[in-house]
């Protein structure tokens, strides 16, 4: 929370040397810290708080990560910053890694960060529609966090039966040994859908009835489509789950048997439940990412984005196809060959629009009079190591090979692949590219680029080893290989070392990121309003924009998001509120 | 409350629909999906296993059909709520709204002394799934009983002074839907045996 104050008082200079424009709303000077920035109703400061968190629970997932990589390299070994990692620690780590870097660093900076920060300014509104409601979300955002990081230090420790929690292992204490900590953090993932399932109401009442005059469907950028697309495929995924998981907590705490087989329940019911979220749970934050590559490859190429009629379509197509692929997780729990045949004709089936969404990117940036800035870098960045997550994809989709692959590491350089240039990569390209208009400033270009290629490559060198890894078999779920001999065969352990040392690497390089954004916020290049020459409308507000966003009147739209070079004007660009 | 300034945002209406009206559709979008996740579940447990129409056979389908005609009657209410709303007469509004709120604790006082009596014959939520999945089934229905009655005072409230009267019909929707998920639940849970 301290990290949140301090960074949201440095906006505040920025803010406040720029100049108050005249206020929407009357009450506004008098607002002292708390209010301002603690109880805000502003969705930029909900967006930032959002953020900040979400970078906050990033640092625990990056240091998870560390302490089980480095008991993979080096079993035993007493770990600098961590000690000794045991077999439950293990577990611990590698379940906390994942839902925190999913639920708690995905999910609110993809959808609510940006969403919050970006649709009300680019539909050219003052807030978004239920402020409140928007302050609860964050709040009860807030308190899945407190309650998941308060269950690292319970009796038992942290939950560890991985961020999938399937039973029997999570369902019983005296499987997982965390009597506390397993529903401590169901609770929290209930929490947390609750605060995203309000967010997500409010985004979608949001675009549907405030946008600006004049801006009709199909002039909604389409990063702001995508984060709505998200928000309902959302809203229509998670409530199986929560079923689930107030099933799961009664099974936990009441003793009831939902999911326990001797007695009448059924394990693999919540894989189902599980999965039917889980599996759109990925398009929920890979939209979103797909949506800013838009815009930036837009932007730097100065040319309108190709087939943006195409592109809205075929994200709305893989929304709906993704409720219908969720049993590819299941190919080996059982469940009939004759449904894994009909999961993976549709798994294979999903890859379709995925990659017409990246083809129509390349389509954009073909004759376009490229710019490579560093937000530049990180969405062409995305195109590339995305399109390598979903190629492993189709190995792992058709059911044949999934058995050999199943559990292996190759399932988990693939979904790294698809993940890190989500969650990542594609956030690294809208935080430089927004920087300058939610601070004021310019990130320092230079180091930008320098962080871009120390993470890009040492990302590679991460995971193209665990792809090598598992497909020699390499089980995912090992504290110590050494008790393996099959997975000790020649290489196996330098291709460990090689990933760990790689992970290492990269973790150091966000230290330049972080460095770069917290003194750019303070010492950095003031921006003006549209650094880029951009055309959506939250480049018409100041940079950073005032409460109430558009202190000289609410625009008006007369055009799409993405004219740029337009033969008739001088200008390479043609905002889409301009007369 | 009220004296919170609304952002223009909220007054905008590209849709033609209410702000609030529409978000409560989302609403209940969203919570379908949650009640289809219960009754999924226990649709293919019950079509799996015929025999627990016997523990079914235990539940009262007299206070089930009670409680089935004090929900629908509180709807009612909740309609001519809406449409004294519409007239702009929030003393009336409000009055059905009480009305309705009252439906909504006569309910939850039927379950009461109906889980009493279950449980003292000892059909606990841990006693067969099939009770598992009637408690919990019928628990978050009834926690949606329960919101219900608190946000309808809260609006009934305001409206009395003639406030937010929009709200009357955005509140009565969601009541129209915890009394729909009552109308799966009471032939899934009891009728079926």
């Amino acid at each position: 929370m301290s990290s949140t104050a301090t960074a949201t008082k440095h906006e505040d200079h920025g803010h406040d040397s720029h100049g108050h424009g005249p206020d929407a709303h009357a009450h506004h000077p008098e607002q002292n810290f708390f209010m301002k920035y603690l109880w805000s109703t502003d969705h930029k400061i909900i967006g930032m708080q959002y953020l900040f968190t979400g970078m906050f629970m990033a640092l625990i997932g990056g240091f998870t990560v560390y302490a089980f990589r480095m008991q993979q390299a080096f079993p035993g070994m007493s770990i600098p910053g961590y000690g000794r990692v045991t077999a439950t620690d293990y577990n611990a780590l590698v379940t906390t890694h994942g839902s925190v870097m999913i639920f708690w660093v995905a999910m609110p900076v993809l959808i609510a960060a940006l969403g919050n920060y970006l649709i009300p300014l680019m539909i050219g509104c003052d807030d978004m529609v239920f402020p409140r409601l928007n302050r609860l979300s964050y709040q009860i955002f807030l308190v899945s966090v407190i309650v998941l990081i308060a269950s690292f230090f319970v009796e038992g420790g942290a939950f560890g039966g991985a961020w999938t929690s399937y039973p029997p292992l999570s369902a019983k204490a005296q499987y997982n040994l965390t009597p506390l900590g397993a529903p401590m953090w169901l609770f929290a993932v209930a929490l947390e859908f609750a605060a995203f399932l309000m967010g997500g109401i409010n985004f979608v009442t949001t675009v549907m009835n405030s946008r600006a005059p004049g801006m009709k469907m199909f002039d909604v950028p389409i990063v702001v489509w995508s984060i709505i697309i998200a928000s309902i495929l959302f809203m229509a995924s998670v409530g199986p789950l929560i079923a689930g998981a107030v099933m799961m907590l009664f099974d936990q705490t009441l003793g009831t048997a939902f999911f326990d087989p001797n007695k009448g329940g059924d394990p693999v019911l919540w894989q189902h439940l599980f999965w039917f979220f889980g599996h759109p749970e990925v398009y929920v934050v890979m939209l979103p990412a797909m949506g800013i590559v838009a815009e930036v490859i837009a932007t730097f190429s100065r040319k309108k984005l190709f087939a943006y009629k195409t592109v809205l379509y075929t994200m709305i197509g893989t929304g709906a196809l993704s409720f219908f692929v969720w049993a590819h997780h299941q190919f080996i729990a059982g469940i009939d060959p004759r449904m894994a045949n009909i999961f993976s004709v549709t798994t294979l089936l999903i890859s379709i629009p995925v990659a017409e969404m990246l083809f129509v990117y390349i389509a954009t940036l073909y004759g376009g009079s490229i710019r490579l800035t560093t937000p530049m870098l990180w969405a062409l960045a995305f195109i590339g190591e995305f399109l390598l997550g979903g190629v492993t994809g189709i190995f792992l989709g058709s059911s044949g090979a999934d058995i050999y692959f199943h559990d292996t590491y190759f399932v988990l350089a693939h979904f790294h692949y698809t993940f890190f240039p989500i969650a990542f990569i594609a956030v690294f390209a809208a935080m430089t590219y927004w920087f300058p208009k939610m601070f004021g400033r310019y990130m320092n270009e230079a180091w930008g680029k320098v962080h871009f290629w120390g993470t890009i490559v040492s990302f590679n060198f991460i995971f193209i080893p665990l792809f090598l890894l598992g497909a020699r078999g390499d089980h995912r779920r090992i504290f110590d290989y050494t008790h393996f001999p099959d997975l000790m065969k020649p290489g196996m352990q330098d291709l460990r070392i090689l990933a760990t040392l790689s992970l290492v690497v990269l973790l150091s390089f966000q230290v330049i990121f972080l460095v770069n954004f917290f003194l750019s916020m303070v010492k950095g290049e003031k921006a003006p309003a549209n650094p880029w020459k951009s055309n959506t409308l939250e480049w018409v507000a100041p940079s950073p924009p005032p409460h109430g966003n558009f202190p000289e009147g609410l625009p008006t739209v007369h055009r799409g998001p993405y004219e740029y070079s337009h033969p008739d004007r001088q200008d390479d660009y043609w905002p889409q509120n301009a007369s | 409350m009220s004296s919170f300034p609304r952002p223009i945002a909220t007054t905008r209406s590209v849709t033609g629909i209410s702000t609030g009206k529409l978000a409560v559709w989302w609403l209940i979008a969203s919570e379908i999906v949650i009640f289809g996740g219960v009754l999924g579940s226990y649709l293919m447990h019950r079509i799996g296993h015929p025999e627990w129409a016997s523990q079914a056979a235990h539940t009262n389908t007299v206070f089930g059909a009670v409680n089935t005609f004090v929900l629908l009657t509180s709807s009612l209410f909740a309609v001519m709520a809406h449409q004294a709303a519409d007239q702009k007469d929030g003393k009336k509004a409000a009055k059905f709204l009480y009305l309705t709120t009252l439906g909504a604790v006569i309910f939850l006082i039927i379950k009461s002394v109906e889980w009493t009596g279950e449980i003292q014959h000892g059909f606990t939520i841990t006693s067969h799934t099939f009770w598992s999945f009637y408690y919990t089934a019928a628990g978050i229905h009834g926690v949606h009983v329960i919101v219900g009655a608190i946000i309808m005072l809260v609006i009934a409230n305001d409206a009395r002074k003639g406030i937010d009267l929009q709200r009357v019909e955005a509140v009565g929707l969601y009541w129209h839907f915890v009394d729909i998920v009552w109308i799966f639940l009471f032939p899934l849970l009891y009728i079926a045996k």
